[in-house]
Order: C-alpha cells, then sequence, then structure tokens
C-alpha cells in the first residue's frame, strides 16, 4: 500500500516541479511577447534567417522521441524489457540528434558573426539584437534542459537493464518521461515563435 | 517559590527516546547534516536561518551607527552600498523567505497531519544543502570578483549590469537559494495532499497547515519567474546577449516587471505562515475555537493569488504606463481584504475567550498591532498620488520593516515561544520574556516610527547622506537600533538558558488542540506509536483537558 | 488501458500538424496567423499532455489538473498586465 502511495507521491512531485519548468520558460516568453509587439518587423526579417526546414526537423524528431518515450514505459508495464529498453535507445539516439542539430545551427549563425555581443550583430536594427538575445537564450536554455534529459534517460535505461526499474516499481522511469514529454511541449512552442514569424 | 527550579533538569532521559537520541545512520554531526528526518531538518534550517538574522542585523546595527550623522560618519559611501544591499539579501534571501517554512514548517507539518515525515525525506534534507550552497556562494561573492555588491537587494538594471562589483556570483548565489525554496514548496503540496492520517480532512487541518499549503504554491511557481530573470542578467554580464541593456535595445522596466513578479509574492512567502503561526497560538491562549476557520483557510489561497498579480504596486514612478498603474493599484487594495479578514477573525476569536497572556499570546498580539500599522502605511503606497510622494523614501522603508519584521519577526518570536518546550523538551522562565519584550516593543517603534516621519518629510532611502534637518530623527531611530537589539539578546538569551537549564516540559504544556502536542516533548524520533486516527478539528479544546500549568508555570492539579 | 496504437496515432497527428504549422507560415493573415499557429501549439501540448503523459488515464489527480490549468491562466495573466505597461506608454 505504502509502495503505491509513494509511486503516486513521487509523480506529483515530478508533476509539480514541471509546473515550475513551465513558469522558468514562461517568463522568456513574457519577454518575447514584449518585444517582438514593440519591434514586429524586425522580428520578421530576423526569423527569416533562421532555417524552417531545420526547424521543423528539430520538431520532428522532438515529438518522435516523445512517442518512443511513451512506448518504452508501456512496454515496461507489459512487462516488455526489450522493447522498452529499445524504445529508451531510440528516444536517446534522437536526444543526442537534436542536439547535434541544434549545435550546428548555432555554429551556422556563429560563423556569419552573429553571435551575442558581436559587432555584426550589434550593428543591425534593436529589434534583430534583441530576437537574437532571445533566440540563444530560450534555445540554449531549452537545449541545457535537453541534455539534462538525455543523461537522465541514461540513468533510467541503465536501471532498466539492471532490474531496479521494473513493472511494479516503475517512478523514475514514468518521472523521467514526464521531464522528457514537457521538453517536447516547449520546443512545440518555440519553432512556430521563433522560425515561422509571418 | 520558583516551581520550575524544584525540578532538575534531566539529562539523559531527555534525549535517549526522542529524536535527539542516536540510532540513525549515522552518528554525531554526521547524523544531522546527513539526516533526513524533517524534525532534525527543521533544526538545522532553524540553526542557519537564526545565524544569518543575527548577521543582518549586525549589518543593519552598522547601518544605523553610519547614519547617526549626515555626510561620513564610520565608513566610505561604496561601504555603505554594500552594507545595505548585504542586509536586504541576508534578511530577505536567507531568514525570512525560508523562516517560517523551513524551521517551523519542516519540523511540525508531519506532525500537525499526523505523517511520520514529509512526502520526500531525502529531498527535503537536498533542500537544506542547497540553501546552505546559496548562502556560501552569495558570501563567497563579498570576498571574489569586484567585491561586495552594492545595486541593492533588487539588482536592477542597467547598473546590475554595468557596476564592477561581484553581481555574477551573488545573483548565482541567489539563484541557487530559490532552488532550494522550489524544493521545499514541492515537498510541502505533496505531503499535505499524500500524507495525511487517516480522518485528517482538508477542513481539520491546522490553519498553520494551510499557510503553509498557500505559500509552498507560491514558492513553486513564482521562484522560477525570478530565477531565469537574474540568470539571464549572469548571461549578459558574461556574454551580452542584450536582453535588458538599454543599449541594445532591451528595457529596463521589463527586468523590474519579472523581478516583481516574483518579489511580490516573496513577500507573502514570508508572511502567511506568520499569520499560520498566529492562528494556531490564538486559540490556545483563549482556550476557544478560532472564529471563522474556513474563512482564514480560504483567505490564505485568495491572498497567494490574488497577491501574485499586484506587482506593478513597486513600479509605479518607474515609467511603466498609467493604465497599468491604475489596474495595479486597484488590484493592490483588493489584496488588503482577505487579510483584513484574517485579522478580524482573530480578534473576534479572543473575544470573551479564556485568556492567558503567555509569551506566544504576548508576541502573537504585538504581531496584531504592527502588522496592522505595517498593512495601514502600505495603503498610502498602494494609492497612486500619494506613491509618487513616498516611493523611494524612508516611508517605504519603515512600512515594509513594520509588515515584515513586526510581521513576520514576531512571528517567528512567538512561534519559538510557543513550540519551544515541544522542540526542547524544556520551559523557560516566563519573566524575563515581558523584560525583553518591553525592550522589543519600544526599541522596534524607536527605531521604526521616525523612518515613517522621515520618509514623509522627503528623506530618501538607500541614501548615505542627508540634510541636517533629518538628523533628530536618525539619532532617535538609531537609539531604537540599540534598545531592540538588547531585547533580542535578552530575548535569545533566556532561550538558550532555557536549553541547558530549563525545567522538564511534558507533552502538553499549553493545552493546545492539535497533533504535535498529542506527542511526547521532544517527539520520538518516528513521531507517533501509531498512526492516529482523526475524529476532531485542531481547535477542539474540551476533550485535550486544561494545561498542566498554570500562568507562573506551577504545575496544576 | 495503453496502447502502442494510441500512441502511434498521436504522433501522426503531431506530425500532420506540424506540417500544417508550417504551411500556415507563409499565409498573409495577419495577427490571425500567429493565433492560429498558437492554437495549434496548444493543441498539440494537449495532445502531449494528456495522452504521452498519461493526464487522460489518471484518477483523482483532478486538482493538478485543475492547477496546470492555473498555471497556463497565470501566464496568460502575467503576459497581459504587462502587455498593459508595454502597449499603453
Amino acid at each position: 500500500m505504502g509502495g503505491e502511495r509513494d509511486e503516486k507521491g513521487s509523480k506529483i512531485g515530478m508533476w509539480l516541479f514541471l509546473l515550475s519548468e513551465i513558469l522558468f520558460f514562461g517568463a522568456l516568453f513574457v519577454l518575447y511577447g514584449t518585444y517582438r509587439y514593440k519591434h514586429p518587423l524586425d522580428f520578421h526579417l530576423a526569423s527569416a534567417d533562421l532555417n524552417r526546414i531545420l526547424g521543423a526537423l528539430h520538431t520532428l524528431i522532438l515529438i518522435t522521441s516523445s512517442l518512443t518515450m511513451a512506448i518504452s514505459i508501456t512496454a515496461l508495464r507489459k512487462r516488455d524489457r526489450m522493447i522498452s529498453l529499445l524504445a529508451l535507445a531510440a528516444t536517446l539516439l534522437l536526444g543526442l540528434l537534436f542536439l547535434v542539430n541544434k549545435g550546428l545551427e548555432w555554429s551556422v549563425k556563429f560563423g556569419h558573426e552573429l553571435y551575442p555581443n558581436a559587432p555584426r550583430l550589434l550593428s543591425r536594427p534593436k529589434g534583430e539584437v534583441l530576437f537574437y538575445g532571445l533566440y540563444y537564450s530560450i534555445t540554449g536554455l531549452h537545449a541545457l534542459h535537453v541534455l539534462v534529459g538525455v543523461v537522465l534517460i541514461s540513468i533510467v535505461a541503465f536501471l532498466v537493464v539492471k532490474k531496479r526499474i521494473d513493472e511494479k516499481k516503475m517512478a523514475p522511469l514514468e518521472n523521467v518521461g514526464l521531464y522528457w514529454h514537457l521538453v517536447d511541449i516547449i520546443w512545440i512552442f518555440i519553432f512556430p515563435l521563433f522560425y515561422l514569424i509571418p | 517559590m520558583k516551581a520550575l527550579e524544584a525540578e532538575k533538569p534531566m539529562e539523559g532521559s531527555l534525549t535517549a527516546a526522542s529524536f535527539y537520541g542516536e540510532g540513525g545512520r549515522f552518528r554525531g554531526l554526521w547524523g544531522w547534516i546527513l539526516s533526513t528526518d524533517h524534525k532534525r531538518i527543521g533544526l538545522l534550517y532553524l540553526f542557519s536561518i537564526l545565524l544569518f538574522f543575527l548577521t543582518g542585523v549586525s549589518l543593519g546595527f552598522l547601518m544605523r551607527l553610519e547614519l547617526l550623522a549626515p555626510g561620513p560618519t564610520l565608513m566610505k559611501p561604496q561601504t555603505y552600498n554594500a552594507l545595505f544591499t548585504l542586509h536586504g539579501v541576508i534578511m530577505i534571501f536567507l531568514f525570512v523567505i525560508p523562516g517560517l517554512p523551513a524551521s517551523f514548517g519542516n519540523f511540525f507539518l508531519p506532525l500537525q497531519i499526523g505523517a511520520r515525515d514529509v512526502a520526500f525525506p531525502k529531498l527535503n534534507l537536498l533542500s537544506w544543502w542547497v540553501y546552505m550552497a546559496g548562502a556560501c556562494l552569495a558570501l563567497l561573492s563579498l570576498f571574489t570578483g569586484g567585491g561586495p555588491i552594492d545595486t541593492g537587494w533588487t539588482f536592477y538594471v542597467p547598473y546590475s549590469l554595468r557596476t564592477t562589483v561581484n553581481v555574477p556570483l551573488a545573483v548565482f548565489g541567489v539563484f541557487v537559494l530559490g532552488i532550494s525554496s522550489v524544493l521545499t514548496g514541492i515537498n510541502f503540496v505533496t505531503t499535505i495532499h499524500q500524507e495525511r492520517a487517516p480522518g485528517m480532512g482538508w477542513f481539520r487541518l491546522p490553519l498553520f497547515v494551510w499557510s503553509l499549503y498557500a505559500t509552498a504554491w507560491i514558492q513553486i511557481l513564482v521562484t522560477p519567474v525570478v530565477g531565469i530573470t537574474l540568470l539571464l542578467t549572469l548571461v549578459e554580464r558574461l556574454v551580452g546577449v542584450g536582453v535588458f541593456d538599454p543599449a541594445k535595445g532591451g528595457d529596463p522596466i521589463l527586468y523590474q516587471h519579472l523581478f516583481w513578479i516574483y518579489s511580490h509574492p516573496a513577500v507573502y512567502i514570508m508572511i502567511l505562515p506568520a499569520m499560520g503561526v498566529i492562528s494556531e497560538i490564538i486559540p490556545v491562549f483563549s482556550r476557544k475555537r478560532i472564529f471563522g476557520y474556513k474563512a482564514i483557510a480560504f483567505s490564505s489561497l485568495t491572498i497567494a493569488s490574488v497577491g501574485s498579480l499586484v506587482w506593478g504596486h513597486h513600479m509605479f514612478v518607474s515609467g511603466q504606463s498609467d493604465l497599468a498603474s491604475v489596474i495595479f493599484s486597484l488590484l493592490t487594495f483588493l489584496v488588503a481584504v482577505p487579510s483584513a479578514v484574517k485579522v478580524f477573525n482573530w480578534v473576534a476569536t479572543l473575544y470573551k475567550g479564556s485568556i492567558r497572556l503567555e509569551p506566544p499570546l504576548l508576541f502573537a498580539l504585538t504581531f496584531i498591532f504592527l502588522f496592522s500599522i505595517g498593512g495601514l502605511t502600505g495603503l498610502f503606497q498602494g494609492a497612486l498620488a500619494t506613491d509618487i510622494h513616498l516611493h523611494d523614501t524612508y516611508w517605504v522603508v519603515g512600512h515594509f520593516h513594520y509588515i515584515i519584521f513586526g510581521g513576520m519577526g514576531f512571528a517567528f518570536f512567538g512561534g519559538l515561544h510557543y513550540w519551544f518546550p515541544k522542540i526542547s523538551g524544556r520551559l523557560y522562565r516566563k519573566k524575563p520574556v515581558f523584560w525583553a519584550w518591553v525592550l522589543l516593543f519600544v526599541g522596534f517603534n524607536t527605531l521604526y516610527f521616525p523612518m515613517l516621519l522621515l520618509g514623509w518629510e522627503g528623506m530618501p532611502r538607500r541614501y548615505y547622506d542627508y540634510l541636517p534637518q533629518f538628523q533628530t530623527l536618525h539619532v532617535i531611530s538609531t537609539l531604537g537600533s540599540w534598545i531592540l537589539i538588547s531585547g533580542l539578546i535578552f530575548m535569545l538569551g533566556n532561550l538558550l538558558y532555557a536549553l541547558f537549564r530549563g525545567g522538564r516540559a511534558e507533552a502538553n504544556p499549553w493545552g493546545a488542540a492539535t497533533l504535535e502536542w498529542q506527542v511526547p516533548s521532544p517527539p520520538p524520533a518516528k513521531n507517533f506509536e501509531t498512526v492516529p486516527h482523526i475524529d476532531r478539528g485542531p481547535y477542539e479544546f474540551k476533550s485535550t483537558g486544561s494545561p498542566s500549568r498554570d500562568e507562573k508555570g506551577l504545575p496544576k492539579g | 488501458m495503453l496502447k502502442y496504437g494510441t500512441f502511434v496515432k498521436v504522433w501522426l497527428a503531431l506530425v500532420l500538424l506540424t506540417g500544417l504549422t508550417l504551411s500556415l507560415a507563409g499565409r498573409p493573415w495577419g495577427p490571425l496567423n500567429m493565433l492560429t499557429v498558437l492554437a495549434i501549439a496548444t493543441f498539440k501540448s494537449g495532445l502531449v499532455a494528456s495522452y504521452f503523459m498519461h493526464l487522460s488515464y489518471e484518477k483523482g489527480l483532478g486538482w493538478l489538473k485543475g492547477m496546470i490549468l492555473g498555471v497556463i491562466l497565470l501566464l496568460a495573466i502575467l503576459i497581459g498586465l504587462t502587455f498593459f505597461d508595454i502597449a499603453y506608454r
């Protein structure tokens, strides 16, 4: 009885943490909303700099990784350890792919001398400077969360292999899943807001 | 005849069976700093916050010395700027915000709901370690980089982006402290939902628990906003992203918005648990069920929610739009209502109650008085026209010290004196408390009332130098600080003495009805022999029997 | 009961909605554009939360689901009140 209650308590705890994360990113969206309102044209121009296809690819990678994560949890509930581990491995790989993708994107921008405080960036209109400031801040923070997620997934995968997580004691896996899905949701908003400004 | 001297303090038996006894995984000091027992963690916090409180008091003492005369008195202007910044940072982030939830909250929440511990005991220990880490980082910033910060505890941009002092480390320290706060919030919300004993319905919870619940939600939801804001400031200084820097198109007022979106609700983190303590004390010492239990419970939730929408009242003169100012002013007047509900209900509880003026009640009554003054002075600031005159003057300094120190501070003293027997298993002498109280009360008002007058007359805050016409009030204020500090020393000294030489406290010296008083003093490691089944409310006094000691501290019957 | 099939269907919906978002981006509808795109993003998030995060399947967590909506409301109010400053200076 205590075990079930502990599992539920653990899940509640993770959800509460996720709520705090929503506000954490939310504040950045407050900044975004404000600056976009003040510099609509600059934001549009700067957004056109970003590669939409790459952005969409990011989105598909994360959406698929959410699928594999959900599959992994269901598989373990059905005691299919092999499928669960394979799905976890897939999630991990997709997460890493996302990070590689993001790194490439940033390095392209840096190559064009558009990193924060770069003279070339500062010579652009203020709205564009702000766009890039927000772009690096938000995608940077998000990528950091993806990195943490990748580490967490590795840890739970290890625990599943060691049978320390099984269909009776699933909380760590489910909680990492919840975290990962939130990381996906945040990107679902970042994508249109930065890559698709009309 | 002094009954307390007739009972010799008993050493061995006090500690062996209680949570103080050795029996956990670790021994000695490790048994404390690695303990996941909520009672030990609560005491770790209590010890730390008292330490930081006294540090903050010392800084205030030095500030008041400097302000005895206009111009340089003891120190250079830069030193003074660092002093008031540190005084604010230490008092707010290391004392008042963690304050009641982390110390008494941790210790008593599980006991009051009939649980053996919080939902996440290991996370609880982590919270304390993170808190200490944040404190160390913030203190380290005093001696590294460009030296102690001088921005004021609010770190406003663009100055905080430009000043050469060690803003990054200090700000990062505060960020880490925020993490500790969020973790505590998560722990408490989960605990209150999941760990209540059978029969402990929501409306049988002690009001202290309701206040901790509302507070925990604020901690979870708005702390991240200031967290990211400080992080952005840090990143902007280090890398130059430009979200706040006007030279890059940034809007410094947006910083203020994000900062105050946290820092205003933060004052409710400070005051709600304090009000919770008052709601515990008043019924016990009027020996009467609290008046309007549900109103008080819901007022905590209302204050938490509406209080999250009023932050702009710190920004009336910042350059924000008039429309925003009007809206924030209106919301600010609204949030005063649920606070007033609590005050009315406390007074109604006292009315026709069987009043015993013991130390906890003394402090609780003082809370009501000082908090009311603080609250009323706030109304002048909430009104747009008068705020233009009063903003950034000593009126504001007087206002928030009445509310925070007069409020949370005195509630903290009340809680100390109420729960001291339970935590330590000892009784303190009561006469010294009354004398300490006189010093505290006289000192407090002598220190802070002149500030209201100074502000009204136009003396700006955070100023090192001032016009000669303000000197008299400043001198009076500084004298007040000396009286207040002697009161603090006396009060804490009395409690310290009682720790070593106090008489033995039994389970329920006050005759209270909440669960913590139904277990021995100090509580055993596992809190309860068997998990209790609750069948009555927290303020039903008829069935708990009368208090076991009378007003002189003599055992009854 | 959680089924693989349900998850795949949700995934498919998410992919299609992403495509839809992409195609809408070029249309000149003014502010309606952003609102539609954000509405789609919100709907996608709702799908992830309800299915992948199991919210549809959880019992006894009504208060938590309420608070999730509360948080969204809070964010909206924070943006809204700040907007009353920015837009009316």
